[in-house]
């Protein structure tokens, strides 16, 4: 029952590079929080300063209210595990997962029994006496994750410890994290730059881009109301268009909108919609004219590049729609009212959510 | 699991493994290598007339042997303040040589360069000027004609070794292993001992081996800091040379020699080990 607190955290390299600059989170106990960003975006060095393992420069860690910045990292009952795994190479696997157990004198029976325990929870039941050499990378992080697990912290901080496991193994082990996460109630902050990874597992996202926090919030706020056009690029969005808000309707070169659901109150905007909110075909209103440049058969979905205008858009739709339009044509279409999000306008260095985010 | 054993499987397959017996074949010129000086030692040793052109002496006896390992010879009490010198200075490089080394080689630093150079220094600059030097501090520190005064002499050319071999294997040494097990709850004390020495101990062995091996073949050294008054093997053996007695020398010979080559063939899966290469690489 740990809650965790960063409190304007910042951490400058070298004089003058902010890897982390002035970040705010409130984790309540319990929670999986995930932190995502693309690489080098400081996500390492936020949880290098809460396991304690790098002085932040300014700012402070709370655990439960208490400062943590002058206890020991040993002491903290944080524990991380690393990127690259970091097996000890010369102990055997039993001997690593038992470690920290051994530094708490538990009672060398106790650990055995124990350290067999966790291999059957990570599904690699019996291996105590290999080498890590002897083991996949997949395996490897499995026994990463059994030696962090087996000290019972009240935090785990976990840097993308399923980034080498194939798709399937993944999927076991995200199900594997969350259910220990959710039984054991600690408190897990977990780094990755995959979004699909943290929207699966995350209670909250805290999304960086460059040492900077973007948006804190549960994963669906993230499609549903980001609040920058680079978060929301980020989040595999495609369709802005500039416009001027004004009375819940968004003015666009190419047409005026209804827009409800807004994160901005007026002025200056970009409306924003899924591919997947628009809809081929008018209803009467908020529909627009369009002419279709291009198109991709997937088999359970088909993928429509249309221009609007100076703008193009995406959209994505059942499957059939490819026999109704073909490339050239014109067609109507439609923006549902409430699947509209109105951003602020696009900043002009924009890119580096984009380009990471595939 | 499926590809390890199969790569078993593969390899008892292959009608002969060059590997292995290249690794024999080497292990073999080794021990030829280190055996081989031995043995005209070893006849000089119990030789009884042994007359040129003979190849062989006339007859043979253990006169040498019983005299070397007498108490008038001297020569087990030189064994002993020897190793006595040789182990202390060992574990003063080690001591000294892994916490420079670990800074030589993980940490980039103003001055690094000039710091290695002046630990090479005792290598590159003649040792007799260097020494006659420090026997003149030594006499005013009251520490010449002693065994202490020999043992830090000793430690001038054997701990840039240490350090050396330190420096290279922590250049190949991840310190992040450290913070992974700071974080799993071992202290600053226990993550040395679990953590640093067990990976660098490959170097450890190594370099301290060299150390010994320096400090047991040192003479000059020994010689004028000493006195004569520390009488270590190289000492004694070198008496018994200029006496011409052959067999007293051959037998005392060996009792030198013998040491160090099976101190290098206990360690010698070691000298062979990547971070040993690799240390000896990064020199
Ligand atoms: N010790 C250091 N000295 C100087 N710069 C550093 C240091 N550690 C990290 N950085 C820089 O800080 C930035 C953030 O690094 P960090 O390791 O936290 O990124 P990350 O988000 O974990 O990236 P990735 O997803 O690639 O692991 C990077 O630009 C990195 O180069
Ligand atoms: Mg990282």
């Amino acid at each position: 029952m740990t809650q965790v607190r960063l409190a304007d955290l910042t951490k400058i390299f070298d004089d003058d590079f902010a890897a982390v600059n002035d970040l705010s989170l409130d984790i309540e106990s319990g929670t999986l929080t995930a932190l995502l960003g693309p690489s080098g975006c400081g996500k390492t060095t936020t949880m290098k300063m809460i396991a304690g393992l790098l002085r932040p420069t300014a700012g402070d860690i709370y655990f439960n209210d208490n400062s943590i910045l002058d206890i020991a990292p040993e002491k903290r009952g944080a524990v991380m595990v690393f990127q690259n795994y970091l097996l000890f190479p010369y102990m055997n696997v039993g001997d690593n997962i038992g470690f920290g157990l051994k530094m708490r004198r538990v009672d060398k029976r106790e650990i055995r029994r124990r350290v067999a325990e966790m291999l059957e929870l990570v599904q690699l039941p019996g291996i105590e006496k290999r080498k890590p050499s002897q083991l996949s990378g997949g395996q490897q992080q499995r026994v990463a994750l059994a030696r962090a697990l087996i000290v019972e912290p009240n935090v785990l901080l976990l840097d993308e410890p399923l980034s080498n496991l194939d798709a399937h193994l993944r999927d076991e082990m995200r199900e594997l994290v969350r259910s220990i996460q959710r039984e054991l109630q600690i408190t897990t902050i977990f780094v990755t730059h995959d979004q699909e990874e943290a929207v699966v597992l995350a209670d909250e996202i805290a999304l960086m881009f460059d040492g900077v926090l973007q948006q804190y919030a549960p994963p669906a706020e993230f499609f549903e109301a980001p609040s920058t056009v680079a978060i929301a690029r980020f989040f595999g969005g495609l369709n802005f268009i500039p416009g001027t808000l004004e009375n819940g309707a968004i003015h666009c070169p190419c047409g005026s909108f209804q827009a409800p659901k807004s994160g901005v109150k007026a002025g200056v905007s970009t409306l924003s919609i899924r591919p997947e909110a628009i809809q081929l075909g008018g209803r009467g209103h908020n529909d627009v004219e369009g002419v279709i440049r291009s198109h991709v058969y997937v088999g359970r979905y088909a993928r429509f590049r249309i221009d609007i205008g100076e703008f193009q858009v995406e959209a994505v739709t059942e499957p059939s729609q490819v026999q109704h339009h073909q490339d050239g044509s014109t067609v109507t279409l439609h923006f549902p009212p409430e699947k509209i999000w109105v951003l602020p306008p696009e900043e002009e260095h924009k890119d580096e959510g984009n380009e990471s985010a595939g | 699991m499926a590809s390890i054993q199969s790569a078993t499987q593969l390899r008892e397959k292959l009608p002969f493994n060059w590997g292995s017996l290249l690794r024999w074949l080497g292990i073999a010129m080794l021990l030829l290598w280190l055996i081989a000086p031995m043995i005209p030692l070893f006849i000089w040793s119990i030789a009884y007339r042994w007359f040129f052109p003979n190849i062989l002496p006339a007859s043979y006896n253990m006169r040498a042997w019983e005299y070397a390992f007498s108490p008038a010879a001297g020569a087990l009490e030189s064994l002993y303040i020897t190793t006595y010198i040789a182990v202390v200075v060992t574990l003063l490089s080690i001591l000294v040589g892994v916490p420079a080394g670990r800074a030589l080689g993980l940490h980039r630093f103003r001055g690094k360069r000039i710091i290695e150079l002046l630990i090479l220094s005792p290598t590159i600059i003649p040792s007799l000027a260097v020494i006659l030097g420090i026997h003149v501090v030594f006499i005013r520190l009251g520490i010449a004609n002693s065994v202490l005064g020999v043992i830090l002499v000793h430690l001038i050319p054997g701990l840039p070794y240490m350090t050396l071999v330190m420096a290279g294997v922590f250049a190949n040494y991840d310190p992040q292993f450290e913070e992974q097990a700071r974080s799993l709850g071992a202290g600053p004390i226990a993550t040395i001992w679990y953590v640093m020495i067990p990976t660098v101990m490959p170097g450890i062995i190594v370099g301290g081996l060299f150390t010994f091996l320096i400090s047991w073949a040192q003479y000059i050294t020994t010689l004028i800091i000493g006195g004569g008054r520390v009488q270590t093997l190289p000492l004694k053996l070198f008496n018994f040379v200029s006496s011409t007695d052959y067999p007293v020398t051959g037998a005392l010979g060996i009792i030198f020699i013998a040491p160090g080559v099976l101190v290098l063939l206990l360690t010698s899966r070691y000298l062979t080990g990547r971070s040993a290469v690799g240390g000896i690489g990064n020199i």
